[in-house]
């Protein structure tokens, strides 16, 4: 690999010091500094520091002016009309179709995108969400996802194409979309309210600005992807910028932008839940309401619910990638489903039939109940274990240790790994953090969130590589990756709740289930990705299975697992708030205290800045992995 | 190109309502005609429309669900229910988003803002419920230490709390962080060697408690009555030093237990003036733990929807709810 600082080009006669020699060097450092100055220097949280009680007051000022601030007279609160006008319509046109009619047209849809398959998959899971007993439930939850979703892709493939098509703006986005992506949803609830209020207009605002970098992001990927031989013969043959990119970048790109909207729908699913928290109809609330009865089986339907959704427009928007053209038996075929769907809406009853509808809340509850009260013993044991030797040394070295001993080490293990100038951002990130006053509790949630990365990458890589190697592995493994990454986290911590307690682990269990799906999916990518003549070649030359591996695919995917390392950081930061209302502490709590609690509204706020300037610094220090030399 | 033009239309149109709807830009919660809240919320907003907060505890869907079907039944109003945590409700006030809290539990902070400074809301009286707020053990610790529900033997026991979220201190669980809580200055006024722990939900308290108690597990945490769990968990009350006129005052001070407080509705002011008859029943409606406790288990423990177990306590109950229609 291409690695121009490292030793190769040092010169001849000087001391030739292994990497980790420099590593350990700083560990040892970072010792010695630490047994000296042990317990000094150390900011321990205060609720009423200074940037908090700026912000309060800044809210309160936001808050008096709604009626008279030009900014919310002209646009906010156009916006807000705006969107809820669009959802309104949504909604109002999506329930008038009757379900018969939305089954219908579901599986029109569907035979466009890829055949009588996903017809039929289209359809079932419409069905199952009467069957489940939450049909209007569902077709509030889908008004609301095709908003967002609308919304996103109005916004954000024009941003994308943009991006994709210049350096200089990739630069300057880049930032904001980290920002967006690592911003707990919680953090930016609360202002949510301030600025849009409580209904279905903020809480698609909230899940716009949640799916909206991932479609920017991917949208330039696949700009920069089309191969640059392709735009020079376009180029050379005469055809304008806009004529490249019409005839030439957007149809190459075309699978990896269905790749986005297909992204971005499943962010939007996400956020299912946490828009429920600001009055957003739909399956959310009953997931809300299961929580606050501890309730397994009464928010199960709901959660699984949205994974059928999920799976229903995952398939057909990735079918729609595929498939080249329409034939006219599809168009009729599918005009005759949605006919026939609509039809059955004057002659069927409005309501989903009651007969029709399965309740398993007994049984599920029955087996959460026996899971919980027999497994205790062995899941306690497994949280003690990890809390004495893992958790509770690293937290009580990065609390108790003075401040500049940490911001010392980040530096310098930055800059080994990465360069000066990731380096010095990473630093400053962690500077911000203790003048936001925010220290301590930053260094609680570092720990947890540094425990849980490493936790996911390890399961991710082994999973990822296990789906590269069998397509049986892989085809069994992908539902339960969609399952595992849409399924809302509120439905697994009940148990997890009650089998670990309330502690940092059950916080970290969360976040590894959340975050493993990504993970184990890039790598699969990456590994396959590799181009099969190479593959070959190492076969012929009598490379073992193993040697593949480890000598071939796995740096030639080099980049996808970077990448994947890259998001599982950010995925686990997702579920740092997650982590607040389970027992984590930390950001996690301040940002949900943040959020219930007025005079935390300053608190809550920060503690998401704060989250967002962790998610920066851990990014710099991983970013340079990829300069390393390869194993 | 079909589709295209459509889309236009349809953009313009909205534009163009969107202009119509406010000249002059776009105002909160002053009943804007078409740019009023309730457009937002799909249906046709019928004349008489009152939206109830639904707070995320059972208790409280209780008592709002008894509250809607009286008043959909004898007030001739429509009712729209709204899930809401409490501060948010609070602020559905101003913004006409929420006519009616039905179960407030104190939250001076609010009252000071919305009701005092906003005039906004204004309280609508009691709910007839009193609300206990206090440190709870399983059951099971209270029959082999008996003395343990004296806070004075907290210090005695406090290795028993000990958890891997605690250090070398005992643990007191806490719940949600919106509750009321003088947990920090009380155990530090009163020396107790116990720590904080916060679960951060109400689902953390639930689930510690309910295995706390099967697997015979020491816990002590924070907890509060009316709520379902004491139908299904037996839990022992720790008294701490008995509750006297102002002892929280000064909330760094406090080294007592907390008050009872006396719950009760907090109603938009636009509600109050223009409700009428829906408002008076609102105002009316008075009920007692019991009433809302045998509500509140239909819908935990007996798979009943709140709706349902409404109606069932409303047909069996006619002497307490008809006390609430004005006459």
């Amino acid at each position: 690999m291409s690695a121009p600082a490292v030793p190769v080009t040092a010169p001849q006669g000087t001391l030739r010091l292994p990497r980790w020699a420099v590593l350990a060097g700083i560990a040892v450092l970072f010792t010695v500094g630490y047994l000296l100055y042990r317990g000094t220097g150390t900011l321990p949280h205060d609720d009423e520091a200074a940037p908090f009680l700026f912000i309060n007051d800044a809210r309160e000022t936001i808050d008096a002016g709604r009626n008279e601030n030009p900014l919310f007279l002209y646009l906010i609160n156009y916006l807000r009309l705006f969107t809820a006008g669009l959802y309104d319509l949504l909604e109002v046109g999506l329930t008038a179709l009757g379900w018969p009619g939305l089954i219908g047209v579901m599986g029109a849809l569907g035979w466009l995108a890829g055949g009588w398959r996903i017809a039929l998959l289209a359809a079932a899971g419409f069905v199952s969400f009467g069957v489940l007993g939450l049909w209007e439930a569902s077709v509030l939850t889908l008004a609301l996802i095709v908003a967002a979703v609308l919304l996103a892709l109005v916004v954000g493939i024009p941003l994308g194409i943009w991006t994709g098509g210049s350096a200089r703006v990739r630069r300057l986005i880049t930032p904001v979309l980290d920002v967006m992506q690592i911003m707990p949803t919680f953090a930016y609830l609360a202002p949510m309210v301030l600025f849009f209020q409580i209904g279905p207009a903020s809480a698609t605002v909230a899940t716009l600005i949640y799916a909206l970098p991932v479609t920017i992001r991917i949208t330039a990927l696949a700009i920069e992807q089309v191969s640059p031989t392709a735009i020079e013969a376009s180029a050379s043959l005469g055809a304008t910028r806009r004529q490249t990119l019409r005839k030439v970048q957007l149809p190459m790109a075309r699978e990896t932008i269905a790749l986005a909207i297909n992204q971005t729908i499943m962010m939007a699913l996400s956020m299912v839940v946490i828009a429920a928290l600001i009055s957003a109809p739909g399956l959310g609330s009953d997931i809300v309401r299961g929580l606050s009865r501890a309730n397994v089986g009464f928010m199960l339907p709901a959660g699984v619910a949205i994974v059928i959704m999920a799976i229903v427009l995952d398939r057909m928007t990735m079918a729609a990638a595929r498939r080249r053209v329409s034939d006219r038996v599809s168009y009729v075929a599918a005009g005759m489903l949605a006919l026939a769907g609509l039809a059955l809406a004057a002659v069927l009853p409005a309501e989903f039939p009651e007969e029709w509808r399965i309740s398993f809340a007994g049984p599920v509850n029955d087996a959460v109940t026996w899971a919980k009260f027999s497994w205790y013993d062995v899941t306690t044991a497994i949280k003690n274990i990890s809390s004495e030797a893992l958790l509770n040394p690293l937290q009580g070295l990065l609390t108790s240790a003075p401040w500049w001993l940490v911001a010392a080490a980040v530096l310098a293990v930055a800059w080994w790994s990465s360069g000066v100038r990731p380096a010095l951002t990473a630093l400053g990130c962690l500077v911000a953090i203790a003048l936001l006053g925010l220290w301590e509790h930053g260094m609680e949630t570092l720990t947890t969130v540094l425990v849980a990365v490493a936790l996911t990458l390890l399961i991710g890589l082994l999973l990822g590589i296990a789906a590269a190697r069998s397509l049986r592995f892989s085809a069994v493994q992908r539902p339960l990756l969609d399952a595992a990454q849409t399924m809302p986290a509120f439905v697994y911590l009940l148990p997890a709740l009650a089998l670990f307690g309330a502690t940092r682990f059950t916080a970290i269990f969360a976040s590894v289930i959340y975050a493993v799906p990504p993970v184990a999916r890039l790598v699969e990518e990456g590994i396959r990705g590799v181009p099969p003549t190479v593959v070959e070649a190492a076969v012929s030359t009598g490379s073992t299975s193993g040697q593949l591996l480890w000598k071939v695919q796995l740096p030639m995917a080099r980049r996808a697992i970077l990448l994947a390392a890259n998001q599982g950081i950010v995925m686990t930061l997702a579920m740092v708030v997650v982590g607040g209302l389970v027992g984590a502490g930390g950001l996690g709590y301040d940002v949900v205290s943040g959020f219930v609690q007025r005079t935390d509204f300053g608190m809550g706020f920060t503690a998401g800045v704060a989250t967002v300037l962790l998610g920066i610094m851990l990014d710099r220090i991983t970013q340079g992995a990829d300069r390393r030399p390869s194993p | 190109m079909k589709i295209g033009s459509r889309v236009h239309l349809l953009a313009g149109v909205l534009t163009l309502g969107i202009a119509i709807a406010g000249c002059g830009g776009a105002k909160v919660g002053e009943g804007t005609g078409s740019a009023a809240p309730q457009a937002s919320s799909g249906a046709p907003a019928a004349a008489g429309t009152v939206k109830i907060a639904i707070n995320p505890w059972v208790g409280y869907e209780a008592s709002a669900a008894v509250l809607a079907h009286v008043l959909e039944k004898e007030g001739g109003v429509k009712v729209e229910k709204k899930e809401l945590t409490e501060q948010v409700s609070w602020e559905g006030f101003e913004t006409g988003e929420v006519d009616v809290i039905v179960e407030n539990w104190g939250h001076p902070e609010e009252v000071k803002k919305f009701i005092d400074e906003k005039k906004v809301a204004l309280s609508a009286g009691s709910t007839g419920n009193k609300g206990v707020i206090g440190w709870y053990v399983p059951k099971w610790m209270a029959d082999r230490y008996p003395d343990i529900t004296d806070y004075k033997n907290l210090n005695k026991y406090a290795d028993l709390f000990k958890t891997s979220e605690s250090g070398d201190k005992g643990q007191l669980l806490f719940g949600d962080p919106s509750y009321v809580s003088n947990e920090e200055a009380i155990i530090k006024n009163l020396k107790l060697d116990l720590k904080v722990v916060t679960g951060g939900s109400e689902a953390a308290l639930i689930e510690g408690a309910t295995q706390a108690q099967q697997q015979k597990k020491p816990l002590l945490f924070y907890f509060w009555n009316p709520h379902w769990l004491f139908s299904r968990v037996e839990l022992a009350r720790v008294s701490l030093p008995a509750y006297t006129e102002g002892c929280d005052a000064d909330a760094k001070k406090v080294a007592c237990d907390y008050a009872e407080l006396d719950l009760d509705k907090i109603v938009s002011k636009k509600f109050a003036d223009t409700g009428g008859k829906a408002y008076q029943i609102v105002k009316n409606f008075q009920w007692t733990n019991e009433d809302q406790n045998s509500v509140a288990n239909d819908v935990q423990n007996n798979g009943l929807s709140a709706e349902d177990a409404a109606k069932k306590w409303v047909d069996a109950n006619p002497a307490k709810w008809q006390a609430w229609i004005p006459q």
